[in-house]
């Protein structure tokens, strides 16, 4: 008797692009005042990977997000306040769509919070700043985010919070998945003692490439999606069936895989608007959790 | 062309549904849309069904709706936070417990959208968007190119949602109008214990959101009464909300006292 077929090696699930809902923009490029342990895409002071983005680079990719019905964008980095032309960005941004900004929050003192504060207020749209923040004490978050942050970016926190805003804490998932509720509410009670009136939290699980790698482990072989995931799975939970990442080096599928070649799908958003087949770790972690980049 | 009357998320508040109802008929109302989401939040779930046939109301499904009819495990919202997480189950469970077979399977009866044309324009009524049940459509949330694509791809002039529980109206590039009916059953996040509804008069696609008084204070000690959580009765008494508030965008946000 025969041994069954084996299963193709090439049984990679795609995903569609659905429709381009979300454009993210990694506007400072992998520049970054940090270097976090725990950085997917191995962000700090001297990584020049991706570069940062000028204002005249954006707009065009505004121009065909608008053309093409964008609904919201984002931009990240690296330290997206290490670049200078970041407020002119936003203000041409935040002209036709609702804005989010990804930020360590370790450069906003009081004058930076009231010009982003102006920003949003001349704008019809909201915009949201998102802070990256990963322990619930100094030797906590320190301890992945480098000496010092944890003061830093609870300063950054307060000024934002003394502007009018509520800034959404962004916090890697380093606990297990039993402990979430719980440390949810921790982040939560802890923000509010740290002067912060209506902390909002959301959690990302870590994904298992750049730095991380060295920190804990890369993903097994058995990590990866097969179309026997996606029986029942709806593709629209995956971010990248509704949005794209724009870099200095092109478009990219979404905001984790920007190292990985074939995720690189065009110069232009037009361009980038085909399916992409889930062939990565990081996919299967989406899959997994549910996770999306988007707040 | 005749005037309308829609309305959205009445949440088991009986005395607020009564209230715009009986105000829409006395603007003679040609007719009356339900954009979905009987349930939830109120005490009085029961209640919505019948009110809502003796008024001869047009309704579509909510995500509220679509989960009670589905006997699904949650009510489709997505919360996050512990503190919502555990308001919206309550509010579910309450609401599932005195959702009766035969209100399950008339929701389960309820069109995702309905359509017609209005004075030469194709109207569009739903509850979240046109391409999804349960998806948010805040005001400061969506761009004007966004919009108009939902609007393109949908094939409609003028979209009627809800789901959010915040009114608001916009034309966007291209002449489509989208109107966010807001809530019957939940106030509007400032200040003010009113059900909100949108008039569409004679010969007008312009909304006008009408707020209707109701006895507020009644309803909150019928939800108190019930066991429902104070602070939902605290929504009800003050206008002001005090749960579920994590999915509001920043500008919505800032505008509530919580
Ligand atoms: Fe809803």
């Amino acid at each position: 008797m025969t041994a069954p077929a084996p299963i193709p090696l090439l049984a990679v699930p795609t995903v569609p692009l659905l429709a381009l809902d979300t454009v993210w923009f990694q506007v400072a490029g992998t520049v970054c005042n940090l270097t976090c342990s725990h950085c997917f895409i191995t962000c700090g002071p001297t990584n020049r990977r991706h570069a940062m983005m000028t204002r005249a680079e954006v707009r065009p990719y505004l121009d065909e997000a608008l053309g093409l019905g964008a609904r919201d964008l984002y931009f990240t980095g690296g330290e997206p306040f290490l670049n200078r032309e970041l407020l002119a960005i936003l203000e041409d941004a935040l002209a036709i769509a609702p804005t989010t900004v990804l930020t360590n929050a370790t450069l906003i003192g009081p004058d930076l919070a009231a010009r982003l504060r102006a920003l949003e207020r001349g704008s019809r749209y909201s915009l949201e700043m998102r802070v990256s923040l990963d322990g619930l004490d100094a030797a906590a978050n320190d301890a992945l985010r480098g000496e010092g942050s944890f003061a830093e970016a609870l300063a950054g926190l307060r000024e934002l919070a003394r502007a009018g805003f509520d800034p959404i804490v962004t916090v890697a998932q380093t606990w297990d998945e039993a402990d979430d509720a719980a440390m949810r509410e921790r982040f939560h009670d802890t923000l509010r003692a740290e002067g912060l009136p209506r902390p909002r939290v959301k959690v990302l699980p870590l994904f298992r490439v750049g730095r991380e790698v060295a920190r804990t482990r890369g993903y097994a072989e058995t990590e990866r999606l097969t179309p026997e995931h996606m029986l029942g799975f709806d593709i629209a939970s995956l971010q990248c069936s509704s949005s794209r990442m724009v870099t200095s080096r092109g478009v990219h599928v979404c905001p984790i895989l920007i190292d990985a070649p074939d995720a690189l799908l065009g110069r232009t958003l037009r361009e980038s608007m085909r399916s992409y087949p889930l062939a990565h770790g990081a996919c299967h972690t989406c899959w997994a959790t549910g996770a999306t980049c988007r707040n | 062309m005749e005037p309308i009357a829609v309305l959205g998320g009445p949440y088991g508040n009986h005395l607020a549904l009564r209230a715009a109802l009986l105000d829409a008929v006395a603007r003679g109302a040609e007719r009356i849309y339900c954009l979905g989401d009987l349930g939830g939040f109120g005490p009085r779930p029961g209640a919505m069904i019948p009110l809502l046939e003796e008024f001869g109301v047009v309704t579509v499904a909510g995500n509220y709706d679509r989960s009670l009819a589905e006997r699904s495990p949650d009510c489709g919202c997505g919360y996050t936070h512990p503190a919502d997480n555990a308001f919206a189950r309550i509010a579910y469970a309450f609401t599932d417990a005195r959702t009766s077979d035969p209100d399950r399977a008339w929701l389960g009866r309820l069109p995702s959208e309905l359509r017609f044309t209005r004075g030469g324009r194709r109207y569009l009524l739903c509850h979240g968007s046109p391409r999804r049940t349960n998806e948010f459509l805040f005001d400061s949330a969506c761009s004007d190119a966004f919009l108009a694509r939902l609007a393109r791809e949908s094939g409609a002039d003028q979209v009627l949602c809800t789901h959010t529980g915040l009114h608001w109206e916009r034309e966007v590039p291209g002449g489509a109008r989208f109107v966010n009916v807001g809530a019957v059953g939940r106030p509007a996040n400032d200040g003010r214990p009113l059900a909100w509804y949108v008039w569409l008069a004679a010969d007008r696609h312009e909304a006008e959101f009408i707020s209707v008084p109701y006895d507020a204070e009644a309803m909150a000690r019928e939800m108190e009464t019930e066991g429902l959580p104070p602070e939902f009765a605290e929504t009800i008494r003050t206008g002001w909300w005090t749960t579920c508030l994590e999915i509001l965008p920043a500008k919505e946000r800032a505008r509530g006292r919580w």
